[in-house]
C-alpha cells in the first residue's frame, strides 16, 4: 500500500473530502485530521511540501483556498505524489470546469467516483484524465 | 436491640441501574418534508474547458478564495436539480448549505443530529426512493466525523438494487462507511459475486473496486476465482481493476500468490497504461508475498519491464499521458520500483537493467517536477540494486544536483535519498557533509529534521568533533521548536563519542548553557555520573559550571548540575584545586558559592527538584565552609514553612543537623561515593521498563468509586528513608551506591533520597543494616499497597521523632545496632489506620490486617478480622463504630448486604448508643461465609442509621478494600 489517505481541507481547516485506504476509527480520524491540518496550514509557501507525521509522510499542495493532502508510506516517491495531486486537480478541473471548493462540496460523490477510478486500495490505477472521466460522463449522459 | 438483617436486598447481587431507552424518534419539528415542490429548471449546458495550466506549474489561483459569487451558487443549484443521479438531490444540497452556514460547532452538531434523525426515520420506514440520497448525505456527515453506523445496512440494500446509480452509491457508501472488520461485510459477499459476473462491465468495475478496497481474508478466498477470470477479460478497464483487486487478495491471503504469477506476467505485454501500471504493482506485491513469486518474476518479467520502460521513455508525445513533456511519469516510477525489488541482491537481473537505467538517469529532463520524480526513483533503484560503479556515479551525481537545487522539495528528497545511500556508499555521502550541515540550519522544519538525522548517521570517530562543534554553535541561534530535537541528537552524539572526557564535559556544558531546558533528565544524570568518576576534572568542571551559572541561570538543567557540583566540590571551586593547563583562574569566595546556590534556590521557587538539590547543596556547603554555616542555617530555615511537605520537612531536618549535630555533620556530609558508570547505564536502560511495570503494579482504584480512607499516613515514611540515605552516606556500606546498582528507580531519587514513601522503600536494597528500617517503614504503608503480607511485619521499633533516629545513629554508627524500642503511642497515632490491635495480632501468623471500612465526617467504622482455623471460608469480623462528633448517636442501627455467594450473619450489637467524641464505641460481630473463597473477593454494602439530637441520619457506603484471603 502506498497511499494511506487523501484529504481535502480548506483554509479554515474544514475537511472537504476524506478517503482512507486503511481503517481508522472515527476518533482516530478526527484526531489525525486535526493534527495534520494544523501542521500543514502553519507552513509557508517557501517551505517544502512534505511533512512527517507519526509513521507516515504527508505530501500536500495548496490550490487557492483548498489544501490537498495525501498521506503516504515513508518509502513512497514524494515528488510523484505531488504530481498525482496535480493530476487529480486537473481531472476535477476538466470535469467541473474551473473547479472550486463548492463544486467539491456539492458533488462530493462525483469527486469520490473520480478518486475511485484513480486510486484503489492505495495504489494508483489510472493516470489518463480521459479514462478517469469516461464512466462519470457516461453516467451523466445516460441519466 | 435489633438483629441487623438488612432491608435492602439481603443477599441479592448489587442492584444494577438500568437506563431505559426508548427508540429514538425525532421530534416532529425535526422531520422536515421530504420533497420540496419542484419546478422544472432550465438545463444549463456546461462545456468542459480544458484547464489552461502552465505545464508542470501550479494552476493559476483560479478559484478565488471565498465563493465565486451568488450567481455560481444559483447556477449550481439549478444544475443539480437537473442532475438525476440523485433524483431529489436538492435536499442534499440543502443539508450541505445548512451545515455550511453554521457559525458554531454546536449549531453544526444540531443540524447533523436533526438530519441523522430524519435519515433514521426514512430508513425505518424503508423509503426506497430516498435511499441513495440519504446515503449521499450520510457520506457527507461521515466526512465531517459523525457516526453513521446506522446507514450500513442501507448500503447493502442499495448494492442489491438493480439500477446502476443505486449500486454506484451503494458501493461508494460501502467503501466509506464500512471496513473489513465489520460483520455486516460478510452479507455483501453474495451481492459482490453476482456483480462480478454481471454482463455490464461498469457494474463489474464497481464490484472489483469495492472488493479491492475492503475485502477481508474470507472474502478474498471466496472470490479469488472470479477475479482471476476477470483478469483474462477482454475489456481493459476490467483487467486493470481485477489486477489491482488481486493486490488486496494476495495481501490478505499470501498463499494465493502463485495463482496470479503467470497472469500478472502476461498482463505486462499489454499496451494500455492503466493495465500496465496495475500489473506492475501486482508484481511488486507478489514479490513481497512469496519468495517463489519473486524468483518466477525475476526469470519471466524482467525483459517485459525493460521493454515497457524503454517504450515509455522513448515514446513520442502522447497527450493523454503527458505530464510536462514526459510521458506517464507514474508508469516510469512503478517500473523503476519493481526493478529495485527484482534487482536487489540479484546480479544477473541488475546487469540486465543497467543500460535502460543509465538511459533514464541521463536522458530525463530535470527542469520539471515530473522529471525529477523519475530521476529520484531511478537513483534510488540504482542504489538498491547490484549496480556497476559507473551507474552508481550517475546516481551520486543526481544526488549532488538535487542537493544544490534551490527548490526545497528537491532538497528534501535529496536528503532522504542520502539516508539510503549512506549504507551503499558512505564516502560519497561524506563529501556532501558541508551541504548537509547547511541544511540542518535551514528555515524549513522538514528539511532540518531530515538533515539532522542524516548528520547523526554521518558522525564517526574522525569527524565527531568538528560536526559537534558546528551543531553546538548552531544551537545558539536555532529555532526554539527545533532545539529539543537538536539537543537530543547532540547529546546522543556526545555520549557515543565520550571517550575524551574533557571534550565531552566541555561540550555538555555548552549544550547545558545554550539549551539546558531541553536536556532530558537521563542525559544530565549521566553527566553527573561521569563527573563523579572523573576526579581530575572535577575542579575544572565546578569552575566552568559556576561561570556558566552566572550567565545562563535560566537553563534548568544547567542549574541543577551546577548546584550539585558546587555542593559536592565546593572547596575545589574556592581553592582552584586541579587547575588544567590554560585554564583561567577565577576568584570565588566561600560566600560567592553560597550566593550562587541561594540565587538558584530563589529563582526556581516552583521547581521542587531544583529547590531540593539547592537545599542539599547548601547543607553540604555548611560543612565545607564552616564560616558560612550561620547564613546557610538562615536560608535553609526560610523553607520551614514551605507548602511542599518534602521541602518543609527537609528544611527542618537540615536546620537541626546544622544546629545540633556538629559532631556528626562532617561525616554525614562527606562527598558522595563515586557512582558506578556501568550500573548506571544498565539502570538507565531499565528505566523505561520499570516505569511501565510500576504503572501496572500501581494499586487498583476502588471500583465502587467511594473513597474509603485506609488511614495511611504516607509521608511519615519519607523522612526516615531519606535520613537513612543521608546517614549511610558516610557509612562504610554505602547505601547510595547499592541503591544505584539495584533499584530501577529514578536516579535523582537515589542521588538525594528525595521521593515518595513507596519508591524510597523499594529503592533501598535489602542489605542487612537497612532491613530493620525497611520494616519500620513498611508499617507506614498499608499492606494492600506495598503488597507485603501482614505476617511479614515484625514487631519493630517505631520511633516517635525522626531526630531520635538520628540520635541513635550518632551514638552507634551501624544502624543494625538500633535496639528494638517499645512501641510509642504517639507514633501509633500517626499510623492511625493500624490500630493497636494489629500490632498485637500481627504477632500471630494467621491474623489479617484491620481496615477502616468506612469513614465520614461524623462516623468511623473499623473492621478487625479473625479466621477460623481449618475453615478458610468462614471469617469473623469485629466491627467497631466510633462517633467523631460531639453529640451522641442514639438508635444506632448497622445493616449490611453482601453478594449472593456470601452468607452473612450479624451478631447483636453491643449497644444502640454511640457516645460522643470517640469516648467509647459500639461493637458488633459479623460472621461471614464466602462460598467462593479464593475465587471471588469479599464485598459489602453497609448502611448506618442513627439519631442525633432526635434527628434521623442515614449513611451508606460500599466496602471494597477488604484484605485478600477472606
Amino acid at each position: 500500500m502506498t497511499i494511506r489517505f487523501v484529504l481535502f481541507v480548506n483554509k479554515q481547516g474544514q475537511t472537504r473530502l476524506a478517503q482512507y485506504y486503511e481503517h481508522l476509527s472515527l476518533d482516530e480520524r478526527r484526531a489525525l485530521e486535526g493534527e495534520i491540518v494544523r501542521k500543514c496550514l502553519a507552513r509557508t509557501d517557501q517551505q517544502c511540501s512534505f511533512v512527517e507525521h507519526r509513521n507516515y509522510k504527508v505530501v500536500y499542495r495548496r490550490y487557492a483556498s483548498l489544501f490537498f493532502l495525501v498521506g503516504v508510506d515513508n518509502d513512497e516517491n514524494e515528488l510523484a505524489i505531488l504530481e498525482f495531486i496535480h493530476l487529480l486537480v486537473e481531472t476535477m478541473d476538466r470535469h467541473f470546469g474551473n473547479v472550486c471548493e463548492l463544486d467539491i462540496m456539492f458533488h462530493l460523490e462525483k469527486v469520490h467516483f473520480m478518486l475511485e477510478e484513480m486510486v484503489m486500495n492505495g495504489c494508483i490505477v489510472e493516470t489518463s484524465k480521459q479514462n478517469i472521466l469516461a464512466p462519470i460522463q457516461l453516467m451523466e449522459k445516460s441519466s | 436491640r435489633r438483629k441487623g438483617h438488612s432491608h435492602f436486598p439481603p443477599s441479592a447481587p448489587f442492584p444494577v441501574f438500568q437506563i431505559r431507552q426508548g427508540p429514538v424518534r425525532p421530534p416532529p419539528s425535526a422531520r422536515l418534508p421530504h420533497c420540496f415542490p419542484l419546478q422544472q429548471p432550465a438545463f444549463r449546458s456546461r462545456e468542459l474547458p480544458v484547464p489552461n495550466f502552465p505545464r508542470g506549474g501550479v494552476p493559476p489561483p483560479r478559484y478565488q478564495a471565498g465563493m465565486d459569487t451568488v450567481e455560481k451558487i444559483v447556477e449550481d443549484f439549478a444544475s443539480d436539480l437537473a442532475m438525476s443521479a440523485f433524483s431529489s438531490g436538492m435536499r442534499l444540497r440543502d443539508m450541505i448549505r445548512a451545515i455550511r452556514s453554521c457559525k458554531t460547532a454546536a449549531e453544526e452538531r444540531a443540524v447533523v443530529r436533526r438530519e441523522c434523525a430524519a435519515i433514521r426515520a426514512a430508513i425505518s420506514e424503508n423509503d426506497q426512493g430516498l435511499r441513495h440520497r440519504n446515503m449521499a448525505k450520510l457520506m457527507f456527515v461521515h466526512m465531517l466525523g459523525y457516526p453513521t453506523h446506522f446507514g450500513q445496512m442501507e448500503c447493502l440494500k442499495l448494492i442489491a438494487d438493480a439500477g446502476f446509480p443505486e449500486k454506484r452509491v451503494g458501493y461508494l457508501g460501502l467503501m466509506l462507511l464500512l471496513d473489513e472488520r465489520q460483520e455486516v461485510l460478510m452479507l455483501v459477499t453474495n451481492s459482490l459475486k453476482q456483480d462480478l459476473n454481471h454482463s455490464n462491465q461498469f457494474i463489474v468495475g464497481l464490484a472489483l473496486c469495492a472488493l479491492g478496497n475492503i475485502c477481508s481474508a474470507e472474502m478474498a478466498r471466496d472470490l479469488a476465482p472470479e477475479v482471476e477470470r476477470l483478469m483474462r477479460s477482454r475489456d481493459v478497464n476490467t483487467k486493470k481493476k481485477a489486477a489491482l483487486c488481486s493486490i488486496r487478495i494476495v495481501r490478505k491471503v499470501p498463499d494465493l500468490a502463485e495463482n496470479f504469477m503467470a497472469l500478472a506476467t502476461s498482463l505486462l505485454k499489454e499496451k494500455h497504461h492503466g493495465v500496465l501500471i496495475s500489473a506492475i504493482q501486482l508484481c511488486t506485491e507478489l514479490c513481497k508475498a512469496s519468495k517463489d513469486a519473486l524468483e518466477y518474476l525475476r526469470k519471466n518479467c524482467i525483459e517485459g519491464l525493460v521493454r515497457i520502460l524503454r517504450d515509455v521513455s522513448n515514446s513520442s508525445y502522447a497527450p493523454e499521458y503527458d505530464v510536462s513533456g514526459i510521458s506517464d511519469p507514474f508508469l516510469h516510477i512503478r517500473v523503476l520500483k519493481l526493478m529495485r525489488v527484482l534487482g536487489h541482491g540479484d546480479a544477473d537481473c541488475s546487469e540486465y537493467m543497467n543500460d535502460i537505467l543509465a538511459q533514464v538517469a541521463t536522458k530525463t529532463e530535470s527542469n520539471k517536477n515530473a522529471g525529477n520524480a523519475i530521476l529520484y526513483e531511478c537513483a534510488q533503484t540504482i542504489m538498491g540494486i547490484e549496480a556497476t560503479s559507473g551507474l552508481r556515479v550517475l546516481a551520486i551525481n543526481i544526488l549532488g544536483r538535487f542537493l544544490s537545487n534551490r527548490d526545497n522539495n528537491i532538497r528534501y528528497v535529496a536528503l532522504n535519498m542520502l539516508m539510503r545511500a549512506i549504507t551503499v556508499d558512505a564516502q560519497a555521502v561524506q563529501r556532501h557533509r558541508a551541504t548537509i550541515l547547511e541544511c540542518v540550519k535551514d528555515a524549513d522544519a522538514s528539511i532540518r529534521k531530515r538533515a539532522l538525522e542524516l548528520v547523526f548517521l554521518l558522525v564517526n570517530d574522525t569527524n565527531a568533533k568538528p560536526l559537534t562543534k558546528e551543531l553546538v554553535d548552531y544551537l545558539r541561534v536555532a529555532d526554539p521548536d527545533f532545539k529539543g530535537d537538536l539537543t537530543a541528537k547532540i547529546c546522543s552524539i556526545l555520549e557515543k563519542f565520550s571517550q575524551d572526557k574533557l571534550w565531552y564535559l566541555d561540550q555538555m556544558f555548552k549544550v547545558l548553557s545554550q539549551a539546558g531546558s531541553h536536556v532530558k533528565d537521563d542525559v544530565w544524570h549521566a553527566l553527573i555520573v561521569v563527573l563523579s568518576n572523573a576526579s581530575e576534572l572535577q575542579g575544572y568542571s565546578v569552575r566552568s559550571l559556576y561561570t556558566a551559572l552566572q550567565v545562563y541561570g535560566e537553563q534548568g538543567s544547567l542549574v541543577r548540575v551546577a548546584v550539585w557540583c558546587i555542593g559536592e566540590y565546593g572547596e575545589m571551586l574556592v581553592n582552584n584545586v586541579g587547575m588544567l593547563e590554560g585554564e583561567e583562574t577565577i576568584t570565588v569566595t566561600e560566600s560567592d558559592a553560597v550566593d550562587a546556590v541561594e540565587v538558584a534556590l530563589n529563582r526556581y521557587s516552583a521547581d521542587m527538584t531544583t529547590r531540593a538539590m539547592c537545599l542539599v547543596a547548601l547543607l553540604k556547603l555548611s560543612s565545607r565552609f564552616p564560616s558560612t554555616s550561620e547564613r546557610i542555617k538562615l536560608i535553609v530555615g526560610q523553607n520551614k514553612d514551605n507548602i511542599v511537605l518534602e521541602l518543609q520537612q527537609r528544611s527542618i531536618e537540615f536546620s537541626s543537623i546544622i544546629q545540633r549535630h556538629q559532631s556528626i555533620r562532617s561525616s554525614l556530609l562527606e562527598r558522595m561515593p563515586v557512582l558506578d558508570e556501568a550500573s548506571y547505564l544498565v539502570k538507565r536502560a531499565a528505566i523505561t521498563q520499570a516505569t511501565i511495570s510500576a504503572d501496572k503494579l500501581a494499586p487498583p482504584v476502588n471500583p465502587g468509586g467511594l473513597k474509603l480512607p485506609n488511614g495511611v499516613p504516607k509521608p511519615t515514611a519519607a523522612p526516615l528513608a531519606d535520613l537513612l540515605d543521608l546517614g549511610s552516606d558516610g557509612a562504610p556500606a554505602t547505601t547510595v551506591t547499592s541503591t544505584t546498582a539495584t533499584a530501577p528507580n529514578d536516579f535523582l531519587q537515589d542521588l538525594l533520597g528525595i521521593g515518595g514513601a513507596n519508591s524510597s522503600v523499594a529503592g533501598v536494597s535489602s542489605s542487612a543494616n537497612t532491613d530493620i528500617l525497611m520494616d519500620l517503614l513498611s508499617i507506614g504503608t498499608s499492606p494492600s499497597q506495598n503488597g507485603l503480607p501482614a505476617q511479614d511485619t515484625k514487631p519493630v521499633p517505631v520511633v516517635p521523632e525522626v531526630i531520635d533516629l538520628l540520635g541513635s545513629l550518632s551514638s552507634s554508627t551501624s544502624a543494625s545496632d538500633v535496639k528494638p524500642t517499645p512501641v510509642v503511642p504517639q507514633a501509633m497515632d500517626l499510623l492511625d489506620g493500624l490500630s493497636s490491635s494489629t500490632s498485637i495480632s500481627g504477632l500471630e501468623n494467621t491474623a489479617l490486617p484491620s481496615i477502616t471500612a468506612f469513614q465520614s465526617a461524623t462516623l468511623k467504622v473499623t473492621f478487625d478480622f479473625k479466621k477460623q482455623p481449618g475453615n478458610p471460608r468462614e471469617s469473623t469480623i469485629h466491627a467497631t463504630f466510633t462517633n467523631l462528633t460531639s453529640s451522641p448517636f442514639t438508635d444506632f442501627i448497622f445493616q449490611a448486604a453482601v453478594p449472593k455467594f456470601i452468607q452473612l450473619r450479624l451478631d447483636p450489637a453491643s449497644g444502640n448508643t454511640v457516645p460522643a467524641s470517640g469516648n467509647g464505641s459500639v461493637t458488633q460481630g459479623l460472621n461471614i461465609t464466602n462460598n467462593q473463597h479464593g475465587q471471588k473477593p469479599l464485598a459489602m454494602r453497609i448502611r448506618l442509621s442513627y439519631k442525633v439530637n432526635g434527628e434521623d441520619r442515614l449513611e451508606q457506603g460500599q466496602i471494597s478494600n477488604f484484605p485478600s484471603g477472606l
